[in-house]
């Protein structure tokens, strides 16, 4: 169990944030990509033949995807360090946290977009197709995942226990995937999908993209960090208050004594 | 004093559940008449009783599985109460034991369930079963049932103790329960037809669902111990 001295409980008063160095490289870095982005995605990069300017949801579509998959194999191999490391590193277990967080709002934006893309070019919000069908039901799992976070207890129950969910998520994803897949395969002679990756992409495209996937990965770490670190004075907080509460009876027992 | 083996424990938590449940009757008196009326709800929801035969599997593994939360609830409800969870592990008794014993009441809880549930099917929506189908049937809800009472036992035993648990249950067992549901559904239609499947076309969908309950009960065996040693 990680101890907590009294020490480290001091936060130095310069630096009550969770920024630092780093971080301040990795925002001002995320914030440049995201405007090479825009300007590439919306700007410089050409509409589709078929598709016209909504190809331009792919933009941030696909990076979005990308990082909330990212996302949960951070939290899945966190949580296996977690369990099975020999340390049972709660910090660990904050990151494990923290990239979940961070990977429920990407897949909420990668179903958003993947929706209006989807309105624009199918006709239909939704298609009952297995890629579709098995990122929303890990949307819910992951949603799950938070809420088993958000339960009672110490912090080492709180870790061991989503550690355990956080891998029977990574159990279910295949089994989810295999079950639409081969509900969809007996009910529907072509699916729709397959457009969004079988674009033949044009080079401006393949970059605009490109630099999404970069601006999309900075953008995890830099939420990463920071959320971690937050989840870590969050508990740091909890601690010293529980700390103060203790010393406080400590000394109305002193008193009482005298 | 003879250490008790693991088959021993899960024998003994097997024998105290369903114990539990004959004296109180939970199942038969509530969890039994819930479940019919989830059945005559679909009726009212879906009106015409052709929409009903064809849609029937999906809705008696829908059924099963609401019922399914209810019945995990209370079997935990039960170990909670007393603090019994806590003291089995306390007095040293393995976790996976308590596991295998709680994962076979339930399975006999659901089984009486499911017949309960194709019943009412046949009754109420015009289900008809027909004899060469009876073996899939049979063996699709007997996979189903295992990958199922596999799934509701770990987290049945997360949330056990904890505050919140009647809310959170459902959001955990249902997402992972979606492929039994998927293809539990499939491979009854093609036992009883409806819908005009082959029977040949349900077999596949065994594979999955053996799949699923072997995954399930090892994952289970690993997490489950985990899960309830807090």
């Amino acid at each position: 169990m990680t101890t907590i001295t009294p020490q480290s409980l001091e936060v130095p008063a310069r630096r009550r944030g969770t920024g630092t160095r780093a971080t301040r490289i990795i925002g001002l870095a995320t914030i440049v990509m995201i405007g090479w982005l825009a300007v590439f995605g919306l700007l410089i990069s050409p509409a589709d033949r078929d598709q016209g300017d909504s190809v331009r949801i792919m933009y941030v579509h696909v990076p979005s995807v990308w990082l909330a998959y990212l996302a949960f194999i951070v939290t899945a191999i966190c949580s296996a360090i977690h369990l099975f490391g020999r340390r049972h590193s709660l910090g660990v277990d904050r990151v494990a946290g923290a990239s979940a967080e961070v990977g429920v709002v990407f897949m909420a934006v990668t179903l958003v977009t993947g929706m209006l893309w989807g309105r624009i070019t199918w006709g239909v919000y939704w298609q009952w197709d297995a890629r579709l069908t098995t990122t929303a039901l890990l949307f819910i799992s992951y949603i799950g995942y938070l809420a088993v976070r958000g339960l009672e207890g110490t912090r080492q129950q709180r870790a061991r226990r989503s550690a355990v969910i956080g891998l029977l998520v990574v159990l279910e994803i295949p089994l989810v995937h295999w079950s639409v897949r081969l509900w969809r395969s007996l009910h529907q002679e072509a699916t729709v999908l397959g457009t969004d990756l079988d674009v033949s992409l044009d080079g401006l495209m393949l970059f605009s993209l490109f630099s999404g996937v970069v601006a999309f990965t900075l953008l995890f770490i830099w939420l990463v960090l920071h959320r971690s670190r937050m989840l870590t004075m969050i508990d740091l907080a909890g601690e010293r208050a529980l700390d103060e509460a203790l010393a406080s009876r400590i000394s109305e027992g002193g008193e009482k004594r005298a | 004093m003879a250490e008790v083996s693991r088959f021993h424990v899960a024998k003994a938590v097997f024998v105290k559940d369903l114990r539990v449940e004959i004296r109180s009757r939970v199942l038969v008196n509530q969890i039994l008449p819930f479940s019919a009326l989830v059945m005559v709800l679909f009726a009212f929801a879906l009106d015409a009783t052709n929409v009903l035969t064809r849609v029937a599997p999906g809705l008696i593994w829908l059924a099963v599985l609401f019922s399914m939360i209810v019945i995990v609830q209370r079997g935990f409800a039960v170990e909670s109460a007393d603090g019994a969870l806590e003291a089995l592990q306390s007095a040293g008794v393995d976790a996976l034991g308590v596991y295998w014993g709680k994962w076979a009441a339930l399975v006999v809880q659901l089984v009486v369930l499911e017949v309960l549930l194709v019943a009412t099917a046949v009754l109420l929506y015009g289900v008809d079963l027909r004899a060469e189908g009876v073996v899939l049937l049979v063996t699709t809800s007997i996979s189903a049932t295992c990958g199922l009472a596999a799934v509701g036992t770990i987290y049945g035993g997360l949330a056990a103790g904890v505050s919140g648990r009647e809310t959170l249950l459902p959001l955990l067992v249902l997402p992972v329960a979606s492929p039994v549901l998927i293809g539990a559904t499939r491979a009854v239609e093609a036992a009883l037809g409806t819908g005009g499947t082959a029977i040949s076309e349900g077999w596949p969908w065994l594979g999955l669902l053996s799949v699923f309950a072997v995954a399930f009960g090892v994952g289970g065996s690993f997490a489950f111990g985990p899960l309830i040693e807090d």
